[in-house]
């Protein structure tokens, strides 16, 4: 477990470091800058609480560390949420999509990087504080997160 | 696959109890509906059967090779399919090895998701010329679809043209972005893909030097999504040349455009500001979109090849910008080119003569087909039912919605007694005794992974149908 953490964290890493040389990275992303710290937390297996609403109202309250991403929840604690994370967090889909409360969005220490925001495009049912579970990493702080899950309906289109 | 069998000789007697379901077409629209069908009703049988030996569809034969990480769905697909309740059979084709309404009196519900896998023409002078291409073919080309692994693209000239079809804001299919990378990429860059090994050698002797996109409406109605055109721009030794006369005022439009437009928009604008500074070399290769452009008829010379193609140039007319109708000028253009690709959409095939199309798709209400008393319910899922539009997510979406609607119906009763597939196989295999099943596809799979290694990629596709019949047969 400890393994694949540090291996997802450096990869996450690499890829956001590939991914700003963008063409309009027109924000700074956080992410290069404190990944030990992560790592850190994460050895000492805190766990936080994080509530999933379902788009029925349906909540999925469950337990996760520290360090994990709000993908990793759904898949190590085998989550009923359909079709979740079909890229696998590899920022090329957009099926882990949830939403936030604008106090959390803004709390969070990393803001969405540019190939975030594209896959988000893509999502349905946008919002102003739509984020992909992926790119969520979960830490102390975010002890008790409340985060909403879209439905996947295709109402986008006409 | 021995603890498969054993769990459904263990669990077999529930099973018979429960509704059979039959879905056609391997790909994402099947699977996505097998896997909500079979988290909801543990009851269910799925049978899934597939006009090629292997499964995955478009995941396969469409994503493009140097696009892995989308492929990574397969894992979710496995899953589902390695299910008890859950079979895949491969090499069977509706209309012509099973007759729909063969399934429909086997099964209590029959779920047609073969896609949509025959490309638009425009319907213009010399479209028959060599090297006007569908670039649907192509991608089954360098993807290595068994039907598609013999085209006959000519590289030995320098310039290439695209035509794309465009839908005022409305996620499309991402092919020509797909089409104009794998052309222009570095041929270093494409051997650490799945591409095909005949694709690979036909582009690293190709002299390409010039890719057109020509698309009849103007920068704010363009079909590929941000990210595709950000890898495009990112692209090493290849230069976006844009015509910056068709950008004028749409700066002007960028503030009140929703979200995903602006930022799509706003890209393009950085790029046609950034062009300047650049500098070329030798290896240097040119993308450059064309709007404003329909084409009017193909070029060519007296061996029926390729030599151009003449445009008639457009306008929007209408203030606002959803209402906007796209009008010829008057005016004419002509792109010299020896190699065109066309990509204006495709249309489902009529697999089975009892299946009525209209534009393409096969009608239906929230999924549903038709429903005769006694018959299996029939219904359809993905571009078969919606048209080609939009990426996995979109097809996953409409997945869900069907196999819900076909839950609530299967729900509804619980009198089954469908023989599935115990019936079909004894149709079938009176002409075809070689039906693959998920086994088979295991044996392909680790063969083609085998095969990949060796020449340090992630897998070399099988591309004949025989050659993969033999490998599941082993």
């Amino acid at each position: 477990m400890l393994r694949n953490l540090l291996k997802s964290v450096t990869t996450r890493n690499l890829r956001c470091s590939i991914k700003n040389n963008g063409i309009t990275s027109n924000f700074i992303n956080q992410r290069s800058i404190a990944p030990l710290s992560t790592t850190e937390l994460a050895l000492k297996e805190e766990k936080v609480k994080v509530t999933f609403v379902l788009y029925d109202g349906k909540k999925l309250e469950t337990e996760a560390k520290v360090g994990d991403t709000l993908l990793d929840v759904v898949v190590n604690n085998d989550l009923n949420i359909e079709g979740y994370g079909a890229c696998e967090g590899t920022l090329t889909c957009s099926t882990c999509h949830v939403v936030l409360k604008k106090e959390d969005y803004d709390r969070l220490p990393e803001e969405a990087c540019d190939e975030e925001r594209d896959m988000l495009d893509l999502a349905y049912g946008l919002t102003d504080t739509s984020r992909l579970g992926c790119q969520i990493t979960l830490t102390k702080d975010l002890d008790g997160l409340e985060v909403k899950v879209p439905e996947t309906i295709n109402d986008a289109r006409s | 696959m021995t603890f498969k069998l054993l769990k459904r000789a263990f669990n077999s007697s529930s099973y018979r109890s429960g509704p059979q379901v039959c879905i056609v077409g391997a790909g994402p629209a099947g699977f996505y509906a097998a896997m909500h069908l079979t988290k909801k009703l543990k009851s269910v049988n799925i049978d899934i059967l597939e006009k090629l030996p292997v499964p995955f569809g478009l995941i396969r034969y469409g994503v493009a090779p140097d696009h892995p990480e989308v492929k990574n769905v397969i894992n979710q697909f496995t899953k589902v399919a390695q299910q008890p309740n859950v079979n895949f059979y491969g090499n069977i084709t509706l209309g012509k090895d099973v007759h729909l309404h063969q399934l429909r009196q086997h099964y209590d519900a029959v779920l047609l998701s073969y896609g949509a896998e025959e490309d638009k023409t425009l319907g213009i002078e010399n479209e028959d010329a060599t090297n006007v291409i569908a670039a649907r073919r192509f991608v089954g080309w360098y993807n290595g679809l068994p039907s598609d692994k013999d085209l006959k693209v000519h590289f030995v000239h320098v310039m290439l043209t695209y035509l794309a079809e465009q839908q005022l804001f409305l996620v499309k299919e991402m092919l020509p972005l797909d089409v104009a990378r794998i052309l222009l990429m570095p041929i270093d860059e494409l051997k650490k893909t799945d591409i095909t090994e005949h694709a690979l050698c036909a582009l690293s002797e190709s002299k390409l030097k010039e890719v057109y996109l020509v698309g009849r409406r103007g920068p704010l109605q363009v079909a590929f999504t941000i990210k595709e055109l950000r890898e495009q721009l990112k692209l090493k030794n290849c230069r976006t040349i844009w015509n910056d006369k068709d950008f004028i005022d749409v700066d002007k439009i960028v503030p009140d455009l929703p979200r995903p437009r602006k930022r799509l928009t706003e890209l393009m604008l950085k790029s046609v500001n950034e062009n300047q500074a650049l500098t070329d070399d030798d290896q240097t290769k040119y993308f450059k979109p064309v709007f404003f452009r329909s084409p009017n008829k193909f070029l060519v010379d007296n061996n029926n090849h390729l030599t151009g193609i003449e445009l008639t140039c457009t306008k929007l007319v209408g203030d606002k910008l959803e209402e906007q109708r796209c009008v010829p000028t008057g005016e004419k253009d002509i792109i010299n080119c020896n190699l065109a690709f066309r990509s204006i959409g495709y249309k489902s095939v009529q697999a089975d003569k009892d299946l009525i199309l209209k534009h393409g798709v096969v009608e239906n209400n929230k999924g549903i087909v038709e429903d005769s008393a006694g018959l299996g319910k029939l219904y359809v899922a993905g571009w078969l039912g919606t048209g080609p539009v939009g990426v996995i997510l979109h097809t996953m979406g409409n997945a869900f919605q069907v196999a819900k609607v076909m839950l609530e119906n299967l729900s509804s009763t619980d009198n089954f007694n469908k023989g599935g597939f115990t019936e079909i196989k004894k149709i079938i295999t009176e002409n075809n005794s070689n039906v693959i099943d998920w086994g088979g596809w295991e044996k392909i799979d680790k063969f083609e992974k085998d095969q990949g290694k060796i020449k340090g990629k992630p897998r070399e596709k099988v591309c004949s149908v025989e050659k993969m019949i033999e490998l599941a047969k082993k």
